[in-house]
């Protein structure tokens, strides 16, 4: 994986010693909070429901073992004993305190890790596929484009104070794991007919209270003018988003407002501009780049065999691990969805315990996932009997992949400033109510995603069964969903009909599942019912 | 009534305007009648602070209960982690915030 | 003017700047104010003329202040670039690089922040249009850059 040189280290030390600085202007009075607040969201730093909470980038969910000991580090040291993997493949702290938020970031830095433009109006952390380099579909590992992406996009001078946040995804497989087409901006690496390496590039996308997919812009660009046409799309977007209401200013309402033609137009009038500037990054950079992302060295001649005896780790293959690029090799998935356990929350001894995973059997490799789960990408199948044991001495052998209890929720109204209703309870109980493994199975691939507000940071818009909590008259209320994905084949979840209270939403959940178990044709999964039968009958088993 | 909450500038910790300083428990809080606007806008200049509003409150047997559930989790911790709530000892302490 | 922080050594223009529409209809007027929102590809044709572009910010929260910015220097345009009103100083340094070069910010910055913010970051990732040159240049120093 990447290594910064001495002008990241220098990069990312300067930000820690400025955030340093502006933190004792403001305690000491300098600032009020509005001036201070921008500052501290592009370092990360929220004010949340019960203290400040810090999010630290980990660039296209790739870490290492040292990174994950340095997170453990944290949550022990400044926090209360655990971390909250995201939905955008970062890791976030609740109960961080602004007087120490600078030392934290100095330790992150010591490690190659930053809270970078992870929150505030700017270019997010770059999200990619999580089995990026182990994937066995990819076409090229498409972490060196993100990675240049990552340096390209941070402390943009122009785009210092953009109209909203800014997000930005790149897979290099047809089978999308990122969620692409719901991103501002998102690039998927191809091969042209001369079979040169590109980028088709979608725009416009994003969830929050005003859901757009992505309209493809561009059919082919090639991967050395991605600065040149980052720069365009972003200009154009900084230029002409309104400004007058922060709810209509993501790029998505701009690219609706002017239509995907006009956008397109626009925005390949100030590509012509920028390519004409000479400021493109050279061929060499990416290559450099591309050089600390060669594939680790894998052993040839590995058994395939595993001796699947027990039910217990049979079931864990089966559910837990993808297949790896590498003979002999698996990607394997470690679920943060314990039923009744808290999605994506890890303990600091855990995040030792995978450190020390990672290192014997992975390279050192960790990745996390848009799912709020971890990945150790390069296993040996052979080593899988022994990985699967040290993960269950310390609860991380659960195996949910993909089913209906690897849910992925926002941290809701126990956490969040922002939330009206609470997530996590919702989706404890529902992990609770179908926490039998054979019934999960029989259920098969369906992905629930729950929101506690209109931002969708839990992403229900994506889910094929999706669960919004609202505000009503000062009671939490959740409405049901159906029929969104964020795969390849992205759609937009629509609203069932009326909401529940909270025992209310498991239950109707519950029909929502039952009806597809007694429609579904063979093969089908939940989404695939949904398309072929339409709302309709969903509707009349949920609202009996 | 009406009671003042916020957080600590530099800890983030949830407080309650208790008449004299800010305090971390709820129950501590007092009601301010016309006062909120003034008592916010000094505190607020003296950093003592960060981002106070007024809300409404009632008080009850068990002390000072906020109207809304929002503030009922903020008096309390997060529900889904008992253990790191302002009464951990306490397995119901839960069902306060419904 | 006193509360200006200027990076010029040439004389400023003594005539106030007047707003883009009536600088269009004075063919003698030099100094021109754009408002957030206004389009400053209009003044391109009347460069010529143009020694101070003053560009307002309402709020620090509009950021469409930096593209006109830079947009102007695209054009070879060597001319005054004020920033004015709602003016954060620590992003000077960012604005610096769009090519702002004098500041008349609402409130006076502080000289020792403005010193510390513009000396803070040793390098740069990126061109912006600026003689800054980027770390990949740096790390490539036989390559031709700009």
């Amino acid at each position: 994986m990447y290594k910064y040189d001495q002008y990241d280290q220098a990069m990312v030390d300067a930000r820690v010693e400025e955030f340093r600085d502006q933190t004792r202007r403001r305690i000491a009075g300098h600032m009020n909070d509005d001036q201070f607040k921008p500052l501290r969201l592009k370092n990360g730093l929220y004010l949340q429901l019960h203290a400040y909470m810090l999010r630290v980038a980990i660039p296209y969910g790739t870490f290492n073992a040292v990174q994950m000991r340095k997170l453990a580090h944290i949550a022990r040291t400044y926090d209360r004993g655990y971390g909250h993997f995201t939905t955008r493949q970062n890791i976030q702290y609740n109960w961080i305190k602004l007087e120490q938020a600078p030392d934290i970031l100095a330790e992150l830095a010591t490690v190659e890790m930053h809270a970078i433009q992870t929150s505030g109006e700017s270019i997010r952390n770059v999200s990619a596929d999580q089995y990026a380099g182990a994937a066995a579909d990819e076409i090229i590992d498409p972490r060196p484009w993100a990675e240049t992406i990552r340096q390209m996009t941070n402390f943009m001078p122009e785009f210092s104070y953009l109209p909203r946040k800014f997000k930005i995804a790149v897979i290099a497989s047809k089978v999308d794991r990122a969620a692409l087409r719901w991103h501002d901006f998102a690039l998927r690496i191809v091969r042209n007919e001369a079979g040169e390496i590109g980028f088709e590039v979608y725009a416009g996308g994003g969830m929050g209270r005003t859901p757009f997919i992505a309209h493809k812009i561009r059919d082919f660009l090639p991967t050395t003018q991605i600065f040149s046409y980052l720069q365009a799309v972003l200009r154009v977007w900084n230029r002409n988003a309104r400004r007058d209401n922060i709810h209509k200013q993501r790029m998505k309402i701009l690219v609706h407002e002017l239509g995907q033609e006009e956008f397109s137009r626009q925005v390949e009038e100030a590509f012509t501009h920028f390519l004409s500037l000479g400021q493109d990054f050279p061929q060499a950079e990416y290559d450099r780049i591309a050089a600390y992302f060669t594939p680790p060295p894998f052993e040839q001649g590995l058994s395939e065999d595993l001796d699947l005896s027990d039910p217990a780790f049979a079931a864990w293959v089966r559910l837990q691990t993808v297949a790896h690029q590498a003979p002999g090799y698996a990607i394997a998935n470690i679920s943060l969805k314990p039923v009744g356990g808290i999605p994506g929350d890890i303990s600091a001894d855990q995040m030792d315990r995978v450190a020390d995973l990672a290192e014997r059997f992975s390279f050192g490799e960790i990745r996390a996932t848009h799912a709020q789960n971890l990945v150790l990408p390069h296993v040996r199948k052979i080593d899988l009997p022994a990985l699967w044991q040290e993960l269950r001495a310390v609860g991380l052998a659960d195996a949910n992949l993909d089913l209906v209890t690897d849910i992925i929720a926002c941290p809701g109204l126990d956490y969040c400033s922002l939330a009206n209703a609470r997530s996590i309870p919702v989706a404890q109980k529902i992990a609770e109510r179908f926490a039998d493994l054979e019934r999960q199975e029989d259920i098969g691939e369906l992905k629930i995603k729950i929101s506690g507000c209109i931002n969708a940071c839990g992403h229900h818009h994506a889910g094929n069964i999706g669960i919004l909590g609202v505000d009503k008259k000062g009671t939490e209320n959740y409405q049901l969903l159906l029929g969104g994905s964020g795969d390849e084949e992205t759609s937009q979840a629509k609203i069932t009909g009326p909401g529940f209270d909270e025992d209310g939403v498991v239950n109707a959940l519950e029909r929502a599942v039952d009806h597809y178990r007694a429609v579904r044709q063979p093969g089908e999964r939940f989404i695939d019912t949904y398309r072929r039968v339409g709302m309709d009958g969903f509707k009349e088993a949920i609202y009996v | 009534m009406k009671v003042l909450t916020g957080n600590d500038l530099k800890t983030g910790a949830v407080t309650w305007w208790d008449g004299v300083q800010w305090s971390l428990h709820v129950e501590d809080a007092v009601d301010v009648g016309d006062h909120a606007d003034a008592i916010m806008a000094r505190e607020q200049a003296a950093q003592r602070v960060n981002g106070p509003y007024a809300i409404d409150a009632e008080k009850t047997a068990d002390g000072v209960r906020p109207a809304h559930i929002k503030d009922r989790i903020r008096a309390l911790g997060p529900t889904v982690r008992p253990d790191l709530t302002l009464k951990p000892a306490d397995p119901e302490i839960g069902n306060w915030v419904i | 003017m006193s509360d200006t922080l200027r990076f010029r050594d040439d004389q400023a223009a003594d005539e106030p700047a007047v707003s883009l529409d009536a600088f269009l209809d004075q063919p003698e007027a030099d100094s021109v104010r754009i408002e957030a929102g206004e389009d400053v590809t209009l003044l391109f044709p009347h460069l010529g003329r143009v020694r101070l572009v003053e560009i307002d910010f309402p709020r620090f929260r509009d950021g469409r202040g930096f593209s006109t910015a830079r947009m102007l220097r695209e054009t070879g345009y060597k001319g005054e670039i004020k920033a004015t009103g709602d003016v954060l100083v620590d992003l000077v340094w960012f604005m610096r690089r769009c090519g702002f070069d004098s500041f008349a910010p609402n409130v006076a910055f502080d000289p020792a922040v403005v010193e510390a913010s513009l000396a803070r970051y040793p390098f740069v990732y990126q061109d912006s249009g600026d003689a800054a040159v980027p770390i990949w240049a740096l790390r490539h120093p036989g390559l031709a850059h700009g």
